[in-house]
């Protein structure tokens, strides 16, 4: 099976949040050593709840299409729920099977949201 | 002329794997079946240690590798085997010279230079090396075509300060063919005390060599990237050097006489040959020199040479404006190595989809992350070409490229 099914193509080629948020609340960036690729991710909260979120960056069609689903799977999720998000998630939400080198990849963009996630304070209760 | 089609037959993988492209030879080549049958037949017939046996296995087992040392002195032309040492690789070859001679000669006061275009094994060495006892080092640039700049004006690079001098033969990312001959005299003749060291790791497998019309003090190369085993690596270094160093590991097969007050080590090569070798590799790795001779260094730089322009032409050609190709633009002035970068489309995705059609291609820094910085470019693709690599090789790669253009 080719790596490259339409859903992927169309993420990357019409990446959704892509950009940036003004007044965003919070902005963390990171990057693949691999290939040097750097991935940006801002949100704006609302209470627990990430109310909108964007990324921006150069990656790979992986690396671009996992942060795309990804960035319209949280939105308007709590960030109690999305604080239990593991590798696995990605890789169903993806539906591919990845190589360890292409792994990093599809990882970059949860690695942002993990670093927004224990970036930002936890709730009380 | 190289008939591609009967060489292929002496790489098992394609019996293996018929529809394989290869074209990451810059990476490790692939191995004919001399070389692996040379692997079994030392495990299946004289399989024993070496130096130390007085019974025939391990006497036959000891010629095998000291002969291996005899093949690759005269491949490189060495004024005699004993300047052959063997290492692991390119990497450990280099590391070996800075630590067993630059820990030795630098001092604050001195100062170190490669190039922007090393391979991190001839450039991470060098830097640690000046950072640890607070030297200088100086790194060369490129100009837009991917050569070493300045060459012309060495003398406001290279000083009576200058120890070494450490330089890549043949860029990995470039394939630039640099002009070492001329580097190394002229920056003997501004120090008559400078240490030159050659990254040869991608000239030998393409040309020939030859350390004596170089006039260069060491020279480092690995077996796998020339159709030899992986896990064995030569230094070659002047006998009078070699026998200055201090010994890089210490342990068995390098020592005379140990004493509880002290230990006497052994003549080069012996010297820096702590522990057991690479047995069985070592061995096999002639068989890779003898069919590398059998080719022709000649026909084999023809081939590549040919390879390489017609690569060049099509990619130019028919991927004009959406394509980027790094280096020199004439094949002469290079090695078959291409690096490259393609317009929308990221390098990852250029090699996967590629493997998809059973094309195997690089993407990456090449090792060589303070170039891409200097070029200002992220990740780059890079092919590369090897005697069992033919037009219809290319002839795939640019028909996948364009597929994968229109793709994305
Ligand atoms: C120019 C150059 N130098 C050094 C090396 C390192 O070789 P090795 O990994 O065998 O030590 C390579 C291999 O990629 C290379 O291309």
């Amino acid at each position: 099976m080719s790596m490259y099914q339409d859903i992927i193509l169309d993420h990357y080629r019409n990446p959704r949040n892509f950009g940036k948020l003004e007044k965003a609340d919070h902005t963390v960036s990171v990057s693949n050593p691999l290939c040097g690729d750097k991935i940006s991710m801002e949100i704006i909260e609302e209470g627990d709840i990430i109310h909108n979120i964007a990324f921006s960056g150069e990656g790979c069609a992986i690396s671009k299409a996992a942060a795309s689903m990804l960035t319209e799977y949280v939105k308007g999720k709590s960030k109690d729920e999305l604080r239990k998000l593991d590798k696995s998630f990605i890789m169903e939400m993806l539906g591919l099977e990845l190589s360890p080198n292409r792994i990093k990849c599809a990882l970059l963009s949860w690695e942002a949201l993990i670093k927004i996630l224990s970036s930002t304070p936890l709730t009380a209760g | 002329m190289i008939n591609v089609n009967q060489i292929k037959k002496d790489f098992p993988i394609f019996q293996h794997d018929p529809s394989l492209v290869y074209l990451d030879s810059c990476a490790t080549s692939l191995k004919p079946k001399q070389v692996i049958d040379k692997i079994v037949e030392y495990y299946s017939q004289y399989c024993a240690n070496i130096m130390r046996g007085i019974y025939k296995i391990s006497e036959k087992a000891t010629e095998e590798y000291e002969d291996t040392r005899k093949v690759v002195a005269e491949f490189i032309n060495a004024y005699k085997p004993e300047e052959i040492i063997f290492t692991r690789n390119t990497t450990e070859s280099i590391n070996l010279v800075a630590y067993a001679l630059g820990r030795q000669i630098i001092d604050s006061d001195s100062e170190v230079i490669t190039s922007i275009m090393e391979h991190h094994s001839n450039f991470i060495p060098w830097q640690q090396l000046a950072f640890e006892n607070a030297a200088l080092l100086k790194v060369i640039d490129v100009d837009e075509e991917g050569c070493l700049k300045n060459m012309d004006r060495l003398e406001q690079i290279v000083t009576k300060k200058t120890k070494i001098l450490a330089l890549t033969y043949v860029s990995n990312v470039f394939g630039t063919i640099n002009p070492i001959k001329e580097i190394v005299r002229k920056a003997k003749k501004i120090n008559p005390q400078i240490i030159t060291v050659i990254d040869a790791a991608q000239a030998v497998p393409h040309f020939k060599v030859d350390v004596q019309n170089l006039g260069c003090d060491f020279l480092a190369f690995s077996s796998h990237k020339m159709f030899g085993p992986t896990g064995v690596g030569v230094l070659w270094g002047r006998y009078d050097l070699l026998e200055k160093m201090y010994p890089f590991q210490y342990g068995g097969e390098m020592i005379e006489e140990v004493t509880l007050e002290k230990s006497v080590f052994q003549k080069p090569p012996h010297k820096y040959e702590a522990g057991t070798p690479n047995i069985a590799d070592v061995i096999a790795f002639k068989e890779a020199i003898f069919y590398l001779k059998q080719i022709g260094a000649d026909n084999v730089r023809t081939h590549e040479k040919n390879l390489t322009y017609y690569a060049l032409k099509r990619l130019n050609e028919e991927l004009l404006g959406k394509i980027k190709i790094f280096g020199p633009r004439k094949a002469d002035d290079r090695v078959g190595v291409i690096s490259f970068s393609v317009s929308g489309v990221h390098p990852h995705d250029i090699a996967q989809f590629l493997d998809e059609k059973n094309i195997a291609i690089r993407a990456g820094y090449h090792c060589a992350m303070p170039l891409h910085f200097f070029l200002n470019e992220g990740a780059t693709a890079r092919v590369s070409f090897q005697v069992y690599n033919s037009e219809e090789d290319v002839d795939k790669l640019v028909e996948e490229l364009k597929e994968a253009i229109r793709t994305f």
